[in-house]
């Protein structure tokens, strides 16, 4: 944009606000996720903090102008640190009849409202199921609507750019017009824009009359905005004051990714990932078959077993062994997630959690599979339990696993999930001193009179000695059936059975030692009631926590990172408040474990909608509890 | 006598380029060398001993270090066999051997990876890995002992069990149609197919050294005797006064001859398909291991002692296909080369960041 168009945009009256949720919304094969990214890029850039959340239909292109086929992406943006994606939307961009059927209940009276005038004809409408044009029936009469004849707008803004004439037919034109959008937003809310030029030029640079055409579709919505009567004023929301340092935007599973690849350096081991594709984890495997120069391998194995005894194949051959899947693929990796407890060799077994049972909802979001990371097993084989709290975490979190899957010789469960795997935050880059130490040894040498027996344990981990095949002298063999304490040959003794049981699970319950303490964080010092989070449901608790305390009421909140075993200090936290609530995307996974390991008589609050919980909702049931 | 060959007959004898890789046994080893402590607990008279003996006795001759070597088993009779032998071994799960056993040889390429299973283990319960593992040609060598019953659960049918036999769980006679397990691995472009039987110590070596020396997937069925469940199965290839005549053992560059004085052979009918006839006939086959194509060895591995009154033995195919290993391993020196070693700070920052002071 030219200086001159900014001073224009100045002239009209700029409303401060502090954050501002919007969402786009179109048919799946509208282009609105890339939209959407391309919005936040510009918000990243211009220092905002920032969190999103995509929704989309499980089918690639579910019938045009459907509201099954329609695909939203929400952005939340503030001069604060915020959070959550945003309740609801403040504006609301409907590229069609069917994405205002899709989410209209979603937007507050007053709310901003943009629809793409051209796209409301008769099919569209029936398509989406009205049977009377909701622009002029009134259906709208509570927003703020901006009536925008966005593709027609498009198809000439790109017919009159310089290059593009003639080499680009009216669908590809057409095509553009989630630019034109973008480009509205982008006046509105006086986002920087050279960014999306420039993205737009390499996106295309196979065919610059496409990226030139886009580059123009977005130039007009920009210009549209400046000279459009129908914005009446535009809105500004400065950066956020944050943490000094290097910042990147990253998704839950692209920081997966990344985690696990940083696990590998700090371990000394190659990172051997065994998958079978599955949403939402599949982008796991996407990222992870790039970088090749890590020495990384990938194997995209022919079922969900095939995935994971690879990896514990490759573990058993000194790699790092990891599996990525969702609910349904840990219910077929499960004999080998066994095997790998009797074998007690090192894997890190990921699952993104979708909505369940069965096929369920497969890309929406949902914690239910924390029981049967827990228990779904046959016999008593305990697996330490990992849950990263944002998107960002899940780097750390990637680490944390391959640290207690490689000095604990365990399988090691992290459950992220569909709203942290798709969902973008700002991270602080961490710096390369600051990550830990995991380097792992091989036993190279005899450890019994000469021998070696590769049940003799560590005597504070329990751990078993990691001897990789190609250690001259240590040739040894196991297997899933019962093995003798220390020597580790087959045995069928009732009383050594015994105590091979309960030394895994002492091994594992003696994690809890080396892990945190679980953290409360409580102001007032005197709250008497405690909302106890795991996983993603973080960023919705703690912005409820934060409404209650805003308005006077005492709360204490508690975030668990590992949930088996719980850290140490789990179960005098929880006796230390009158009242317990557990927030959790699923019926009370978590209160159940609580109750059984704590006694405590914890409250549940439950939702299984395969979306994040809202931060209002929530706040209200946290006050509810505290007025009990 | 007149012998058609299929123009030219495929290439030199197949090496192990792969066994290169494998670090080398110090000085000469011997049986004794590769014997475990453990006590071998197979019913007595099982084909399972002398498939151990012999395997104990073929892989001093690999040449290869004993603490390279890793035996991978499965669930079943078959697949306690690790135990017994002196290497690095895993006793896995049901069937998935052929799946652990591919992320352990395409991580280390400096092992020779053996997995052991059985009719059941890898061609019913484990029948996808068996499967995927041959087509997509990784470095491992499957030895799937056929004793065509299930064992370890005490006498069912098996998916090579003929139809109508009576088991426990079949009282009156099996429907299913069984497995050919020759065909199914052709089928399934292995690259590497051959057959022999537990008691013919000379052959089954033979066939062994060629799936040593085979640098990718090799598949190779033993005939073995459950003497508890389904003793005699393969009774008429072992007597000896009817084994030769129902026995082809197949030599790659040679006549498709048998018979106790090589009376008879094998040629190609008039439809295409492979007919027993007297080997003075016209026409008579030549068997080609190497061929490309695997059209003849498919046709061979359909010869069964029930359709023609002969069952194959020795090496089906065996031709050079580049491992899934070796592309793998290249691939990642490749993007090595190219791009240096990885720098882990720069991925994670990416291109697009931003400072706040």
């Amino acid at each position: 944009m030219s200086e001159q168009v900014r001073e224009q945009v100045r002239e009209r009256e700029t409303r401060r606000l502090d954050r501002v949720v919007v969402r786009f919304a179109g048919d799946s094969g509208d282009g609105m996720q890339l939209t959407g990214e391309q919005f936040t890029s510009e918000t990243a850039a211009f220092g905002n903090d920032l969190s999103t959340l995509p929704d989309f239909p499980a089918e690639i292109r579910a019938p045009a102008g459907s509201p099954a086929g329609v695909s939203g992406f929400q952005l939340h943006f503030s001069d604060h640190d915020i959070l959550t994606p945003g309740d609801a939307p403040d504006v609301l961009v409907a590229m069609n009849p069917a994405a205002l059927k899709a989410y209209l209940k979603d937007l507050p009276p007053g709310a901003d409202l943009i629809v793409n005038t051209d796209a409301f004809t008769g099919g569209n409408l029936k398509k989406a199921g009205y049977t009377a044009d909701p622009l002029t029936d009134g259906t709208v009469d509570k927003y703020r609507v901006h009536k925008v004849p966005l593709t027609s707008m498009t198809i000439n803004a790109v017919n009159a750019a310089e290059g593009v004439a003639g080499l680009v037919n009216k669908k590809e034109a057409e095509r553009a017009k989630n630019m034109f959008a973008l480009g509205l937003m982008s006046w509105l809310y006086h986002r920087p824009t050279t960014g999306t030029e420039e993205f737009l030029r390499q996106k295309f640079k196979k065919r610059p009359e496409i990226a030139e055409a886009n580059v123009a579709a977005f130039r007009a919505g920009f210009n549209y905005g400046e000279t459009t009567e129908s914005f009446s004023v535009t809105y500004e929301v400065a950066p956020a004051r944050m943490k000094s340092g290097t910042y990147r935007r990253i998704s839950g599973n692209l920081a997966l990714s990344y985690g696990l690849v940083a696990a590998s350096e700090l371990t000394g081991l190659p990172v051997f990932l065994g998958s079978y594709p599955i949403t939402p984890a599949s982008d796991i495997l996407h990222e992870l078959s790039k970088h090749k120069q890590f020495g990384v391998r990938t194997f995209q194995a022919e079922d969900e077993i095939a995935g994971i005894g690879a990896a514990l194949g490759a573990a058993f051959g000194g790699s790092l062994g990891v599996t990525t899947t969702s609910g349904p693929g840990v219910a077929l990796k499960a004999e080998t997630i066994g095997l790998a407890v009797s074998l007690e060799l090192p894997l890190v077994v990921i699952d993104i959690q979708r909505g369940g049972p069965s096929t369920g909802l497969p890309t929406k979001t949902e914690q239910a599979d924390l029981l049967q990371a827990m228990f779904g097993r046959n016999g008593e084989a305990p697996v330490p339990i990992i849950a990263p709290r944002s998107p960002a975490d899940c780097f750390d979190a990637a680490i944390e696993a391959a640290r207690l899957a490689t000095k604990y010789r365990t399988p090691v469960f992290l459950l992220s999930d569909g709203y942290l795997a798709n969902g973008s935050e700002p991270w602080l880059l961490p710096l390369r001193e600051s990550l830990p130490d995991i380097t792992v040894e091989f036993t190279t040498e005899p450890n019994h009179d000469g021998d070696f027996w590769p049940y003799l344990r560590d005597p504070q981990t329990f751990a078993r000695p990691w001897a990789v095949p190609g250690t001259p002298g240590l040739e040894h063999r196991i297997g899933g059936i019962e093995k003798a304490d220390g020597i580790g040959t087959i045995s069928y003794d009732p009383a050594n059975h015994d105590k091979m049981v309960r030394l895994r699970q002492a091994k594992i319950d003696g994690i809890a030692a080396d892990i945190p303490p679980l953290e409360v964080d409580d102001p007032s010092d005197s709250a008497r009631v405690l909302v106890l989070g795991w996983g993603s449901t973080f960023g919705p608790i703690a912005a409820a926590v934060r409404r209650v305390r805003a308005k006077g009421l005492q709360v204490a909140q508690a975030h668990l990172r590992h949930l088996n075993p719980f850290p140490a200090n789990t179960g005098e936290v929880l006796r230390a408040y009158d009242r317990v609530l557990v927030p959790e995307m699923n019926l009370g996974q978590l209160r159940t474990l609580v109750r059984a390991e704590f006694l405590v008589d914890a409250i549940g609050y439950n939702q299984v909608r395969g979306l994040p919980f809202k931060a209002a909702e929530l706040a209200g049931v946290l006050e509810d509890v505290i007025n009990q | 006598m007149t012998i058609t060959t299929n123009g030219k007959v495929g290439g030199d004898r197949v090496t192990n380029r792969l066994l290169d890789l494998v670090p080398a046994a110090p000085g000469k080893q011997s049986r004794k060398d590769f014997s475990s402590d453990q006590e071998v607990r197979w019913c007595p008279g099982c084909g399972d001993y002398a498939i151990l003996s012999t395997v104990q006795g073929f892989l001093p001759e690999l040449g290869v270090a004993r603490e390279n070597i890793v035996f991978i088993s499965g669930i079943g009779c078959s697949s306690r066999f690790p135990y017994y032998l002196e290497t690095y071994g895993m006793h896995s799960i049901h069937g998935r051997a052929p799946a652990i056993a591919t992320g352990l040889a395409t991580s280390r390429p400096d092992l020779s990876v053996w997995v052991i299973t059985g009719d059941g283990d890898s061609l019913s319960i484990g029948g996808n890995h068996l499967l995927h593992a041959l087509r997509r040609n990784v470095n491992i060598k499957i030895l799937m002992f056929n004793n065509r019953i299930y064992g370890l659960t005490k006498g069912q049918y098996s998916p090579t069990s003929e139809v109508g036999k009576i088991t426990k769980s079949t009282p009156y006679g099996s429907l299913d149609r069984p497995y050919n397990p020759t065909s199914l691995t052709l089928g399934a472009e292995a690259t590497f197919v051959g057959r022999s039987i537990d008691s013919d110590r000379q052959h089954l070596t033979s066939v062994l050294r060629a799936a040593a020396e085979h640098p990718g997937a090799a598949f190779v069925e033993i005939f073995q005797n459950c003497n508890i469940f389904n003793d005699g199965a393969f009774d008429t290839m072992k007597d000896r006064d009817t084994r030769d005549n129902v026995t082809l053992r197949m030599e790659h560059g040679q006549p498709l001859v048998f018979g106790g004085d090589g009376g008879k052979a094998v040629r190609r009918a008039a439809d295409g398909t492979l007919e027993i006839c007297a080997a003075g006939d016209e026409g008579v086959l030549v068997h080609d291991a190497h061929a490309t194509d695997p059209s003849q060895q498919f046709a061979l591995s359909r010869l069964t002692g029930d359709s023609h009154g002969v069952t194959p033995i020795g090496v089906f195919r065996d031709v050079d296909v580049p491992s899934y290993d070796e592309e793998m391993n290249a691939q990642i020196d490749g993007a090595k080369e190219r791009q240096g070693a990885g720098n882990l700070m720069s991925l994670i920052a990416g291109r697009e960041t931003w400072s706040v002071s």
